[in-house]
C-alpha cells in the first residue's frame, strides 16, 4: 500500500475533527475533535516521513504527542472548572458573553 | 543518524534567565507558605527575571558588530538576530509591566485573582478560601513561562520549534484567563472559548506544517525557501500548507474571521492578564508571522497576497464597526485590538522590506498603550450603597465624568485612546504612519486607503469615550456609585506607559533608529 494513502486518510480525519470542533456543542466532544485533528497531523507527518525516507517528521510527531498531552491537562482542568460552576459543559448554555 | 546539535547557549541567555525564573517561581510556591510573603517574593523574582533578561538582551544587542544581523542559536531551529532581540526585549518590557499589575491590589486588599481556582463560584470552599486569605500566586511563574515561550516563538526558524513555542506560551495564558476574582463564570467561560479555539488554531497550524513538510521534506524555513525557489511549478501541497500555517498564526493575532475568541477572552480574563495577553500575544504572533513570511514564503507573494489583503480589509472593517456598538469598555478595547490586527496586516501588503522595522515599532506603541489602558480599567471601581468597593466599572456609562473624579488618570486614558486612534503627537500616529508607508512603498495604496478610512471611523469611538470622561456630567444617581481606586504599582505602570506613549510620539527618532536596525533577518542556516 502506497504511503500516500495515509496522507489522504489524514486529510479526511482532519476534516472530521475540524467539523466536530465547529459544529458540536458539547465541550468534551469539541475537544475530542481537536485531538483528532492533532492525530491526523501526526499521521500525515509520519506518512510524509516514510515517503521522503527522512526522520524529521517522526521526530515532530513525538513533540506533538507531548504537547497534546500537556494541552489535555490544561483543557480538562478548564472544562472541569466550568462543569463545577454550572453543572453543564454545553457551549451554547454559557451565554454570559455576547456580541 | 542523529548528530548532536550545536547550541550556542550564550545566545539563548535571555530566554534561559526567564525560564529559570519561572522554574524558581514554582519552587517558591512549594516552600513559602504565607500568602503575603509569597506574593512579594514572586513579584521580586518575576521582576528580576524579566528585567535581568532584558539587560542581557540589551548587552547582546550592543555587542553585535554594526553590520552583523546577529547569531544563530541552534542551526536551523533558532536564530538570535536583531529582529528577534527587538521582539524579545519588547515582550520582556510587557512582562515586567504586567507583573506589577498582577501584584497590585485594591484599597481593601483584594487582588485581581481568585483565591482558589478549583473552588466553584459561590461554593463554601470559595468562601473559606476568601476567609483564609489564600492567593493564587502561581500566576507569576505562569506568566514567566508564557514570556519564555513567546521569546522562543519570535526566534524560531523551524516549524517544530515554532509549534512547541506556540503551545508553551498559549497553555499558561489559557489558565491565567480563567482565574478572575469577580465574575468568575464569565472568566471561566471566556477561558473555555479561548482554549477551544486556541487548540483548534494550533491543530490547523500543525496540519499546515505537516503539509509543508510533505512538500519540502524539511521543517526548516531555509529548506522550505530553497524548495519554493527551486521548483515554482509544483505547489499542490505547499500552497494549502502555507495557508493553514498562516491561518494558525492569524488566529493568535486575532484577525477576522479568526478573532471570535478575543472579545470573550479579553472581557472574561482578569484585567491584568488581559493587558499582558493583548500586548504580548499580539507582538509574538506578529513577529512569527513576519519571520515565516519574510524568510520562507515570500516567493509565494502572488499566491498568498490575496489572502492577506482580504483578511486585512475584513479585520479592519469588522473590528472598527463592531467596536462602535460595544457598551463594555473591555469588550470595546478587544474589538479595537482586532482592528489593530488589521492595521498590522496592512504592513504585509506587497511584502515590503520596511515592514521589518515598521511592525515592531507599531506593536511597541500599541502594546504600551494597551497595558496602560487596561491598568486604568483596574482602577475605576463600582461602589455599593454601603460604601464597599466592588469590581471594575466596565460599563461605558459608568465612566461618565471620570475627568472630574481624577483628572490625571482620565487624562492618561485620553492619551492612550488618542494613541490607539493614531492622532499626531502620540506614539500611535508614528506607528501607523510607518506601517502605512511600508505598504504604500510596494504599491499597496488601495489597502492603505481602506486603513485610513477605518482609522477615521475608529477615532469616533475612542473620542466618544474621551467626551464621556471629560465633557459629560456624572449622572445624578451615580455620584456615589463609582470610585477611583489607588495602588502605587498600578499608578507606576500608568505613568511609565503614558510617558512612553508621549515620548515615542514627540521624539520617535531614537526608537525608530533602533527599529530600523532591527529590520534584518537570518534564515538560520
Amino acid at each position: 500500500m502506497s504511503p500516500i494513502a495515509f496522507v489522504y486518510l489524514a486529510t479526511v480525519l482532519f476534516g472530521i475533527g475540524a467539523a466536530a470542533v465547529l459544529t458540536r456543542r458539547n465541550a468534551i466532544i469539541a475537544f475530542m475533535g481537536v485531538e483528532l485533528m492533532l492525530n491526523a497531523a501526526n499521521l500525515a507527518l509520519v506518512a510524509f516521513s516514510r515517503i521522503h525516507g527522512e526522520i524529521d517528521g517522526q521526530v515532530m510527531a513525538f513533540f506533538v504527542m507531548v504537547v497534546a498531552a500537556a494541552e489535555v491537562v490544561v483543557g480538562l482542568a478548564i472544562i472541569i472548572a466550568v462543569f463545577r460552576a454550572r453543572q453543564s459543559i454545553s457551549l451554547d448554555e454559557p451565554a454570559e458573553l455576547k456580541g | 543518524m542523529f548528530t548532536a546539535p550545536e547550541i550556542s547557549y550564550m545566545a539563548f541567555a535571555p530566554m534561559i534567565v526567564v525560564l529559570l525564573g519561572g522554574a524558581a517561581g514554582v519552587l517558591v510556591e512549594a516552600f513559602i507558605r504565607t500568602p503575603a510573603t509569597r506574593r512579594s517574593v514572586q513579584l521580586a523574582l518575576t521582576l528580576v527575571a524579566t528585567v535581568g533578561a532584558l539587560g542581557v538582551a540589551v548587552v547582546q544587542w550592543a555587542t553585535y558588530s554594526p553590520d552583523s544581523a546577529g547569531v544563530i542559536g541552534q542551526t536551523g531551529y533558532f536564530v538570535m538576530d536583531r529582529q528577534a532581540l527587538a521582539w524579545q526585549s519588547m515582550i520582556l518590557i510587557f512582562g515586567a509591566l504586567s507583573a506589577l499589575l498582577f501584584a497590585a491590589r485594591t484599597r481593601a486588599g483584594e487582588s485581581a485573582f481568585t483565591p482558589l481556582g478549583s473552588a466553584a463560584p459561590g461554593s463554601p470552599e470559595e468562601a473559606e478560601a476568601h476567609r483564609r486569605g489564600l492567593e493564587v500566586t502561581e500566576v507569576f511563574p505562569l506568566m514567566l513561562f508564557a514570556v519564555g515561550g513567546m521569546m522562543a516563538f519570535v526566534s524560531a526558524t523551524d516549524l517544530i520549534a515554532l509549534f512547541v513555542a506556540l503551545e508553551v506560551f498559549s497553555l499558561p495564558l489559557y489558565l491565567m484567563a480563567a482565574l478572575a476574582r469577580r465574575k468568575r463564570l464569565l472568566s471561566e467561560e471566556g477561558a473555555l472559548k479561548y482554549f477551544l479555539l486556541g487548540a483548534f488554531s494550533s491543530a490547523v497550524f500543525l496540519f499546515g506544517a505537516a503539509l509543508l513538510y510533505g512538500a519540502t521534506a524539511s521543517t526548516g524555513y531555509g529548506d522550505i525557501l530553497a524548495y519554493v525557489l527551486a521548483s515554482p511549478g509544483d505547489l499542490t501541497l505547499i500552497i494549502p500548507g502555507a495557508v493553514l500555517v498562516l491561518v494558525g498564526l492569524l488566529f493568535k493575532l486575532g484577525a477576522v474571521p479568526f478573532h471570535t475568541w478575543s472579545p470573550d477572552a479579553y472581557q472574561g480574563a482578569p484585567t491584568p492578564v488581559t493587558a499582558f495577553m493583548a500586548a504580548a500575544t499580539k507582538a509574538a504572533a506578529a513577529a512569527a508571522l513576519l519571520r515565516i513570511v519574510y524568510v520562507a514564503l515570500y516567493p509565494l507573494e502572488w499566491e498568498l497576497s490575496w489572502m492577506i489583503w482580504t483578511i486585512a480589509i475584513l479585520t479592519m472593517a469588522v473590528g472598527t464597526i463592531v467596536a462602535l456598538v460595544q457598551t463594555d469598555i473591555k469588550r470595546m478595547l478587544a474589538y479595537s485590538s482586532v482592528a489593530h490586527a488589521g492595521f498590522i496586516l496592512v504592513a504585509f501588503a506587497g511584502f515590503s522590506a520596511e515592514a521589518l522595522s515598521a511592525v515592531p515599532f507599531y506593536l511597541l506603541t500599541y502594546g504600551i498603550a494597551t497595558i496602560g489602558a487596561f491598568a486604568i480599567i483596574t482602577q475605576v471601581r463600582e461602589k455599593a450603597a454601603d460604601g464597599t468597593v466592588g469590581g471594575e466599572a466596565t460599563r461605558l456609562g459608568q465612566w461618565a465624568g471620570l475627568g472630574r473624579r481624577d483628572p490625571l488618570l482620565a487624562g492618561a486614558m485620553g492619551l492612550f485612546l488618542l494613541s490607539f486612534a493614531g492622532i499626531p503627537l502620540t506614539a500611535g500616529f508614528i506607528g501607523k504612519f510607518q506601517v502605512f508607508a511600508a505598504a504604500v512603498d510596494q504599491g499597496g495604496w488601495p489597502i492603505v486607503l481602506v486603513a485610513v478610512l477605518a482609522s477615521a471611523a475608529a477615532a469616533f469611538f475612542y473620542v466618544r469615550l474621551i467626551v464621556l470622561m471629560f465633557l459629560t456630567d456624572v449622572p445624578e444617581d451615580q455620584q456615589e456609585s463609582v470610585e477611583v481606586d489607588y495602588h502605587p504599582y498600578t499608578r507606576v505602570v500608568v505613568w511609565i506607559t503614558a510617558a512612553a506613549t508621549l515620548l515615542l510620539g514627540v521624539l520617535p527618532a531614537g526608537a525608530l533608529a533602533l527599529a530600523s536596525d532591527a529590520g534584518t533577518l537570518l534564515t538560520g542556516l
